[in-house]
Parts: structure tokens; C-alpha cells; sequence
């Protein structure tokens, strides 16, 4: 069997979705730990040498690379899946099944997929575009132990003074949770974990994960609104 | 169990054949009593059809017992009808009161087309079996009983993955129309039995490629599949044929 025999069948596309998908949960854990740095209580220092230390570090901005390849094959290969999968029933059924036997949000992968593309694009308009590429007049620089830097906390604390903009990345938030409550142990299925005592782990551990990842990221831009930090 | 009767009307899907576009038509049936199977149920019904000189509801079924598969019916909106582990020929009409209103639908499924009312075409499943579930063994003298030693825990879990009776209600309960509960069960009945071992990298491979062919989704680990299977098959068994793919595709030429 070819390469391109594997990873166009059907459980090679899901082997991808699954990949790729399992590479964004460590790499969420990574972002979380980083952004916790914000609840330092030291006006942002902490936070700022570390993302001043993400995007200043060749291995980590050759990483950044891998991270959007990995982002755009599995938004590419997502939405692929879900028509696909759609087109194999042109007839439907007068009374849907719903959820007699399946959650709602294992159904709903594409959707709360698309959801998290959507915010995603605003994600990066709001710190990834000004900070690479456009700036931003409240991208402030500052000097930390004589190493020049930009300010992102302080983008942040502009960016989470709207309203709009703290309940966009909430419900973003939900969203995510509900596509890793899924996802998580989904991947590992995919990938062929059968063992039952670690299916039960892989369970618990999923759903500890994505509401704690969850959690970390909606109360960020919560904690900024409110005036916590 | 209290037997008592009941009048009921059924909504059933009739096409006159695979060209056809079919639709819903509207029957009351009368004097049903709890103690009949859902097929007899149907039975009736149909004599009536028959009475009246009209064409009677196309269905499929044989053993009428649970383990041919043959009874395809989406009843209410669940492959089967409303019990758990059960197929649509042991559904017995206790599950029902007065006065109900019953919908039954063909499966539906592009690799499952309708050839009339509510029976579908599932030789696709014939040609995935075709494609690799089988077993090569030497004829001549029987071997002995026991002769291959298979460890109790991959004889249970093969056994149970035997169970499965190719009936197709886990195709026409999942959102994405994949057929992966019932070729990880064919596949790892074989996979886990020293027997099943000399073509175990080409059966996942040919049965796995079969599928696709014949236009079945690929799965979403949903687990609709196995909330409706008769038999209990568990998708458990769909992660081993997905590591039974990968494995395999990884290490062929
Ligand atoms: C940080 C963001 C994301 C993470 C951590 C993530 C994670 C995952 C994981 C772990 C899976 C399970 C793979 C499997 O079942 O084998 C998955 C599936 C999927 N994802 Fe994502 N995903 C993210 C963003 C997206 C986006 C933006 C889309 C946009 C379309 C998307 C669409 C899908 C689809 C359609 C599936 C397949 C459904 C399924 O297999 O059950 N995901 N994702
Ligand atoms: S796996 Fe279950 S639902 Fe699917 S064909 Fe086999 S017995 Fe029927
Ligand atoms: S008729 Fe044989 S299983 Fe129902």
C-alpha cells in the first residue's frame, strides 16, 4: 500500500485528523502554561519574558512552523471529512436519531470546529498579526534586565476591555471544550488504543484535560475584564 | 406479562422499486395484540393488503429469531426499534400502547440502496466479507480439538466479535453512514485467533479498502453504532482494526 493509498483511505484521513489533532493538544498545553504567566501578579513581567522567549528562539519558531501545517491539515482534512461523510447518505431519514445512542457534540465536530476557525482568525488578528507583522499602538516596547521587548500584556489588557470581544473568546472557549470532550479520546481510538484499562484512563484524562484547558483560557481574558490582574 | 390489545397507526416507507421515489403512506392497523412480534404485526397488515387486492409492504426477514440480519427496519427513529441488543423480528409489540403512531423507515445509506419499501441492497457487506474475512486451512484429515492454543481472554473477545449477524444497523444509525463496527468485528474475530493470523495484515487492508469502494463514510467514534447493535458488538473493536490498518499499511510495500 502506497503512502498516498494509506492517508487517502479512511481511516488514514481519520489517522490524520487524529495526529494533527493530538499535536494541538500539547500544543495547548504549552500555550496555557505560558499565558498563565499573566497571573504572576508582576504587571505582566513574567508574561512578557516568556512570549518575548517564544518568539525569539529559532527552535521554537521552526516548532511555530510545524504548528500551523499541523493547524491548516487538520482544518483542511476536518472540513473534507464532514462533506464526505455528509455526501454518503443523499436520502435522509423522516425521524432523526438524535441522541439515542451518540452525544451532541460527537455529532458536531465540523460545527464546533468551524466555531474555533472563526475564532482563531480573530485570535490572530488581535495578537499574532500586529505582534509578527502590522504592530499595534497599544504594542508597546519595553526594556526587562536590558533586553528589548514588546509589551504583550499590555495588548491584551486593551484587547479585553471590549465586552464583545471577552464573550467571543468565552464562548470560544465552550467550544473547544466540547470538541476535546470528543476529540481526546477520539484520537486515541483512532490511533488504535483498544486496551480497556487505557480507554478508561484516556476517558478520564480527556475530560479532566479539556475542561481544565478550557477553564485556563476563558478566565484569562475574565480576569483582564474584571481588573484581577 | 399483561396481554391486552391495540390499535395503532403506521407510517411505512413504500417505493416500488430502486427507481422509484418513494414516500411515506399512512396505515391503521387494528387489534394488535402485545403478544405478537413486531413482523407479525406486519403480517397482519399485510393480509389485509393482500385482501384488498393492494400490493403488500416489502420486507426483509428470514430466521425471524435474531441471528440471520435480515430484518432491516428504522423504526422511530432507531435501527431496530426502541429495545437495547435487540433485532426488529424480537421486538415484540409490548413495547407499544394504544393508540401509538409507528414510523418505519428502509436503512438509509448510499451503499445501502433501497430495491423496494423496506428492503435495502447490503450485498456491499457480501463483497467486503469477499475482500478478506475469511481464513485459509488445509483440507485432508480433521486436526485435532485444541490442538492451537488461544489464550480464554482473545477467545471470549473473538467470540463475542463473532456475534455479529451482518445486519447493517450500524450503518443506518451512524451520521456518517461507516460500516466500521460490523468490518472491526469481522476483522477481529479472525485477528485475534491464531487461525486468522497467516492473512491478518491483508484482510485488514483489502476489507478496509472494500469498504471505501462501496461508499461507506469513514467513522467519527459517534458510538451510535454500538448503542444500536444487536448483538452488543462494542467499538472497541473498531480501535483494534484501526491499529490492525495502520500497523499494516505501515509495514506493507
Ligand atoms: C486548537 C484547536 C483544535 C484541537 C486541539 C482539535 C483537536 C481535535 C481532536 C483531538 C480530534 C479527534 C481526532 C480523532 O477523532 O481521531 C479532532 C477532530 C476533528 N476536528 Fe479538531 N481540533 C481543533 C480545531 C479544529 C478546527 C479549527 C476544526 C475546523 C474545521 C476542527 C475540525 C475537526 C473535525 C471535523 C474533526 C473530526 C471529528 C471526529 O473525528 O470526531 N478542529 N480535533
Ligand atoms: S456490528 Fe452489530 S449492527 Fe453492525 S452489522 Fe454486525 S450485528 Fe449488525
Ligand atoms: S429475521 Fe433473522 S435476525 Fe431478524
Amino acid at each position: 500500500m502506497k503512502w498516498s493509498e494509506m492517508f487517502t483511505s479512511s481511516i488514514g484521513k481519520k489517522l490524520v485528523m487524529a495526529l494533527t489533532g493530538l499535536f494541538l493538544i500539547i500544543f495547548l498545553i504549552v500555550h496555557a502554561g505560558i499565558n498563565a504567566c499573566i497571573w504572576a501578579n508582576d504587571g505582566g513581567e513574567m508574561f512578557n519574558k516568556a512570549a518575548h522567549f517564544m518568539g525569539s528562539t529559532v527552535v521554537i519558531r521552526i516548532a511555530e512552523i510545524g504548528l500551523f501545517l499541523g493547524i491548516f491539515l487538520h482544518i483542511i482534512q476536518g472540513f473534507m471529512l464532514e462533506f464526505q461523510n455528509r455526501s454518503k447518505r443523499k436520502q435522509g431519514y423522516a425521524v432523526p436519531m438524535g441522541n439515542k445512542g451518540s452525544k451532541w457534540y460527537s455529532r458536531s465536530m465540523g460545527l464546533l470546529g468551524t466555531i474555533l476557525l472563526l475564532f482563531f482568525i480573530l485570535h490572530w488578528w488581535h495578537f499574532w498579526v500586529p505582534a509578527r507583522f502590522i504592530g499595534h499602538e497599544e504594542l508597546t516596547e519595553l526594556e526587562i534586565n536590558g533586553v528589548h521587548m514588546h509589551n504583550m500584556y499590555n495588548l491584551m489588557q486593551y484587547t479585553f476591555q471590549e465586552l464583545w470581544v471577552v464573550i467571543a473568546y468565552v464562548f470560544a472557549c465552550f467550544s473547544l471544550c466540547w470538541h476535546l470532550i470528543h476529540g481526546f479520546q477520539s484520537a486515541f481510538r483512532t490511533v488504535g488504543v483498544s486496551n480497556s484499562k487505557y480507554v478508561n484512563l484516556v476517558q478520564n484524562v480527556g475530560i479532566g484535560y479539556s475542561i481544565i484547558i478550557s477553564l485556563a483560557f476563558a478566565m484569562m481574558p475574565v480576569s483582564m475584564y474584571l481588573g484581577w490582574v | 406479562m399483561e396481554h391486552y390489545m391495540m390499535n395503532l397507526t403506521l407510517k411505512v416507507w413504500r417505493q416500488k422499486n430502486a427507481n422509484d421515489r418513494g414516500g411515506f403512506e399512512s396505515y391503521p392497523v387494528k387489534n394488535i395484540s402485545s403478544e405478537m412480534s413486531f413482523l407479525e404485526m406486519i403480517d397482519v397488515l399485510n393480509e389485509e393488503l393482500i385482501r384488498d387486492g393492494k400490493d403488500p409492504i416489502a420486507f426483509d426477514h428470514d430466521c425471524r429469531e435474531g441471528i440471520c440480519g435480515a430484518c432491516s427496519m428504522y423504526i422511530n427513529g432507531r435501527p431496530h426499534g426502541p429495545w437495547e441488543q435487540n433485532t426488529t423480528c424480537q421486538l415484540h409489540m409490548r413495547a407499544y400502547k394504544d393508540g401509538d403512531t409507528i414510523t418505519i423507515e428502509p436503512w438509509r445509506a448510499n451503499a445501502f440502496p433501497v430495491i423496494k419499501d423496506l428492503v435495502v441492497d447490503r450485498s456491499a457487506f457480501d463483497r467486503i466479507i469477499q475482500a478478506g474475512g475469511y481464513i485459509s486451512v488445509n483440507t485432508g484429515n480433521a486436526v485435532d480439538a485444541n490442538v492451537m492454543p488461544v489464550e480464554k481472554d482473545k477467545a471470549d473477545a473473538a467470540f463475542a466479535a463473532a456475534a455479529c449477524i451482518g445486519c447493517g444497523a450500524c450503518v443506518a444509525a451512524c451520521k456518517n453512514s461507516s460500516a466500521l463496527l460490523f468490518v472491526s468485528a469481522k476483522v477481529s474475530h479472525l485477528a485475534l485467533l491464531p487461525q486468522g493470523s497467516p492473512e491478518r495484515k491483508s484482510r485488514a487492508l483489502n476489507m478496509v479498502a472494500q469498504m471505501d469502494k462501496e461508499g461507506f463514510g469513514a467513522c467519527t467514534n459517534t458510538g451510535a453504532c454500538e448503542a444500536v447493535c444487536p448483538k452488543g458488538i462494542s467499538i472497541t473493536n473498531i480501535a483494534r482494526l484501526n491499529a490492525e490498518f495502520s500497523l499494516a499499511a505501515l509495514v506493507s510495500q
